[in-house]
């Protein structure tokens, strides 16, 4: 029940985003068809906003909008006047959660052996590599380790190539960059909720039980150490797979990220609402599967 | 209810689901995902992803330099000096008033898909661009043909009235309003390409979408992909198709410098030919290379005055500001790339041209004139306002502009960057003092850059208006000797940058491209920094 509360809920949610994105989107000074060169004459900008229902009352706009999206019709770029709304997604939405849920995995698969290894270890020398190591690099931006990366891997090593999007070998680099934050992100999660439900007093009962130090880390202190990390995971997921514009322009991968930031600037109405859409879906659904996921890690958790 | 209970239940599963959607992820790449394409003969970076590739609709160069082998109109450009020469018309008469131009189709043109190309075609695709349903920016390069601008404002209903007519298949008559010297550069401007008709009108806006795309170029569309690709396949059916060069061309929109240099460093692409994807900060070392290549472009970059703000009204305050930028400072200091300074807008190597001298670097003149306009050393001058879009060579011009002023009249100027579009908004509703600025040619003739500057025209947002200069505007326009049109546009150029100076260039622009000419031939360098595509070829390396 609890859940299929939240789904209806997620409606007007949309609808109140979309507005939201419509109005601000259009309260930008500037419109889609504003170029350096004006056109020859007044009309050809008349005959374009005409085209494009930018004529109309920006409240009727808005109703045309809703009224095409409820047949799932995201409409035609301003930009991209060949494309739709739809063909951006279908083409570049598919790459992005590629690379989104391969720098997951990478993230995960690095981040929470980290955490769990030095909160074990800590306060000894692997405990500092490790956490330097994880703070290195939530620290360095992506921007800054990608072309570190192509420079070491692409341009010195020639192993893989130094951007495109065409086989596995060309994933590596950009998930790797793409995913590096979020692994010293997890692996700082998992350290601080390991060293807090290390604390707790379950712990100290099991320990005063007699269990195995192992096996008392991997069963039970793991389990609710991981919380944060889950609750953390939802946001972060939709930031992955939504594409990432500064990792998607310096490997030139077709993803949707490169259109999600480039359209407010270009004014692409069409573009932002719809993909500020998406992006909310998206949210909204991995934040549900968190709580979902919360009922199943933690039985203390219930919802009603 | 207890929902962890559930939970735990149908984990076990979701679990199996997770594992098997990553191994899905995972394995697609290796499995089918990836089209299975032959590589291409020749792969270009070609800039910004094109916003489209109707020749009708599109603006940009990164455009053009696709949609030049689709399509073609009644001339094409010469590879080498990209002046027009025929095209789809073998030949043309011009009448002696320079009014009326016939032209002969040749007899063999077919669409990629067999069908044949007729003077039909032509009319359809040149009213096609007028037509106010199809919304072209570029709708202006046709209003030189009778009644097309009130065809495109909709005050003429009947497309027939429009001076372009099929006389029969193959000949083709235009009337135009004025002896128009650059009409045939015109016929090879996209605006006027022949574009299939019939697939436009069963598919509307979606007609690019169509494979097999019935194309009149020497290439046909095989794919394009946002922010992948543009592929080209050669058209057998293109009536020159003996001399097109190479069989698969692929275009890159990639939009980092760094990654472009990357590409092309790795050998990934053969040829980089936009602007945009030139690392600046490296560009003093990159030009010593024998691989990249600088020739004069049709472009100037120069700084509107808005005449409707005090001081500027005063053509003495605004020859004193030009008069004290040192040109060679800024072309020397920040732009690297052997950029010509500019005392005048039209660029030189202009077509039908002959510019006149401008206002050179005098800071001595400069002073005095400001005193004679009533500020002595900048005293009592007001703080000025210069707007420029957020680039970092605009804001270091416009640093170093500010360093000059200040220093040689004593004046202090205010920098204020703005986001683009905002930019452009300021500029239209003259909210500015001095405003950085820019103009590329859309064809090779003084027409394109003096045009603009006429009283009330959309390009000239200076609110500057001189009926002298107007008259002389129009003159040359209804001028069909060339040596004389040259002549009166020469003296609207003195008015435009020696005695009003609403407007002070600052430099000509220069195009940068990177191959390797022992591998690539067909490449040349022109002032429209048009390549036509056939011309193109890899050299195959003896063995």
């Amino acid at each position: 029940m609890y859940f299929l509360k939240r789904l209806v809920v997620a409606v007007p949610l949309l609808l109140v985003i979309s507005a939201l994105a419509f109005a601000l989107v259009h309260l930008a000074p500037g419109g889609p068809f504003d170029r350096e060169r004006a056109p020859a004459s007044p009309e050809i900008e008349r005959n374009l906003k005409a085209k494009y229902h930018l004529d109309e009352p920006i409240w009727k706009q808005y109703c045309r909008y809703l009224g095409d999206l409820a047949h799932g019709d995201f409409g035609v770029s301003l930009k991209y006047r060949n494309h739709t709304v739809n063909d951006i997604i279908a083409q570049g939405l598919p790459v992005s959660l590629l690379l989104g849920a391969l720098a997951f995995g990478f993230a995960m698969g690095i981040g929470l052996p980290l955490g769990f290894f030095t909160a074990a270890r800590r306060g000894r020398w692997q405990d500092f590599t490790g956490s330097f190591l994880a703070l290195l690099a939530v620290c360095v931006p992506g921007f800054v380790v990608a072309p570190l990366l192509i420079l070491a891997f692409a341009i010195k090593l020639k192993w893989l190539p130094v951007a495109l999007w065409a086989s596995p070998w060309h994933m590596i680099l950009p998930v790797s960059a793409l995913g590096l934050y979020f692994a010293g992100k997890i692996a700082r999660l998992t350290r601080e909720g390991m060293l807090n439900a290390a604390q707790s007093e379950f712990v100290t009962a099991a320990r005063a039980k007699g269990l195995a130090e192992n096996a008392l880390l991997f069963k039970h202190v793991f389990r609710i150490a991981v919380l944060p990390v889950v609750s953390y995971s939802g946001p972060m997921l939709a930031d992955l797979l939504t594409g990432s514009f500064i990792i998607e322009n310096i490997f030139q991968i077709p993803g949707i990220g490169v259109f999600l930031v480039n359209s407010s600037l270009n004014r692409d109405y069409t573009v932002v609402v719809g993909l500020s859409l998406l992006y909310a879906i998206v949210l909204i659904a991995l934040n549900l599967a968190v709580d979902f996921a919360y009922t199943w890690l933690d039985p203390r958790v219930k919802y009603e | 209810m207890v929902f962890s209970e559930r939970a735990r239940r149908f984990f076990p599963r979701a679990r199996f689901c997770f594992f098997a959607a990553v191994f899905f992820l995972l394995a697609g790449p290796f499995f089918g995902c990836t089209p299975h394409e032959p590589p291409a003969d020749i792969t270009i970076i070609n800039g910004a992803e094109p916003e489209s590739l109707d020749p009708a609709i599109i603006t940009g160069q990164p455009e053009f330099r696709i949609v030049i082998g689709l399509f073609e109109g009644l001339t094409r450009l010469d590879p080498r000096t990209a002046r027009p020469i025929p095209g789809l018309a073998k030949s043309w008469e011009i009448s002696p008033d320079g009014l009326v131009y016939t032209f002969h189709l040749r007899t063999n043109l077919v669409w990629s898909t067999g069908e044949p190309i007729t003077a039909d075609d032509v009319v359809y695709s040149w009213i096609r661009s007028l037509n106010p349903a199809t919304a072209a920016d570029y709708a202006g390069q046709l209003f030189y043909l009778k009644n097309a601008e009130d065809f495109n404002a909709g005050k003429i209903k009947d497309a027939a009235q429009v001076g372009v007519r099929a006389l029969d298949k193959f000949t083709v008559r235009a009337e135009l309003t004025h002896p128009t010297a650059f009409f045939l550069d015109l016929c090879a401007f996209p605006t006027l390409y022949v574009v299939p008709r019939q697939t436009i009108e069963k598919y509307g806006d979606r007609w690019l979408m169509v494979r097999p795309l019935p194309s009149s170029g020497p290439y046909e569309l095989v794919a394009w992909r946002l922010n992948d690709k543009v592929r080209l396949r050669k058209n057998p059916r293109y009536w020159d198709a003996a001399n097109t060069q190479s069989e698969i061309i692929d275009l890159l929109p990639i939009n980092s410098p760094a990654t472009a240099l990357n590409l092309y460093q790795s050998g990934q692409v053969d040829i980089a030919w936009d602007k945009n994807v030139i690392p600046v900060e490296l560009l003093d070392v990159l030009l010593r290379r024998p691989d990249f290549h600088v020739f004069n472009f049709l472009g100037s970059y120069f700084i509107r005055c808005n005449v409707t703000r005090k001081p500027f009204d005063d053509p003495r305050v605004r020859r004193a500001l030009a008069l004290a930028v040192d040109k060679n400072r800024i072309v020397k200091k920040i732009l690297k790339a052997g950029e010509q300074t500019a005392a005048h807008l039209v660029p030189d190597g202009t077509a039908n041209y002959l510019p006149p001298d401008g206002l050179d670097y005098n800071p001595d003149l400069a002073k005095q004139l400001l005193a004679e306009a009533g500020y002595p050393g900048g005293k009592g001058f007001p703080r000025l306002d210069y707007i420029f879009d957020t680039v970092k060579v605009d804001e270091d011009i416009a640093v170093e502009l500010q360093q000059m002023w200040r220093d040689t009249l004593g004046i202090d100027m205010e920098l204020r960057g703005l986001e683009w579009k905002v930019y452009l908004g300021s500029l239209d509703r003259l909210d500015y003092d001095l405003a950085r600025s820019s103009w590329v040619g859309d064809y090779n003739d003084p027409q394109t850059f003096l045009g603009m500057f006429i009283s009330g025209d959309g390009n000239n947002r200076t609110g500057w208006k001189n009926p002298s200069y107007d008259a002389l505007i129009s003159a040359a326009n209804d001028e069909p000797d060339l040596t004389k049109r040259a002549q009166i546009f020469r003296q609207a150029e003195t008015l435009l940058v020696k005695d009003e100076v609403p407007v002070i260039p600052l430099f000509f622009y220069v195009g940068v491209n990177y191959f390797d000419t022992n591998r690539i031939q067909g490449v040349y360098q022109n002032i429209l920094d048009d390549h036509p595509l056939q011309s193109i070829r890899k050299i195959k390396l003896l063995k």
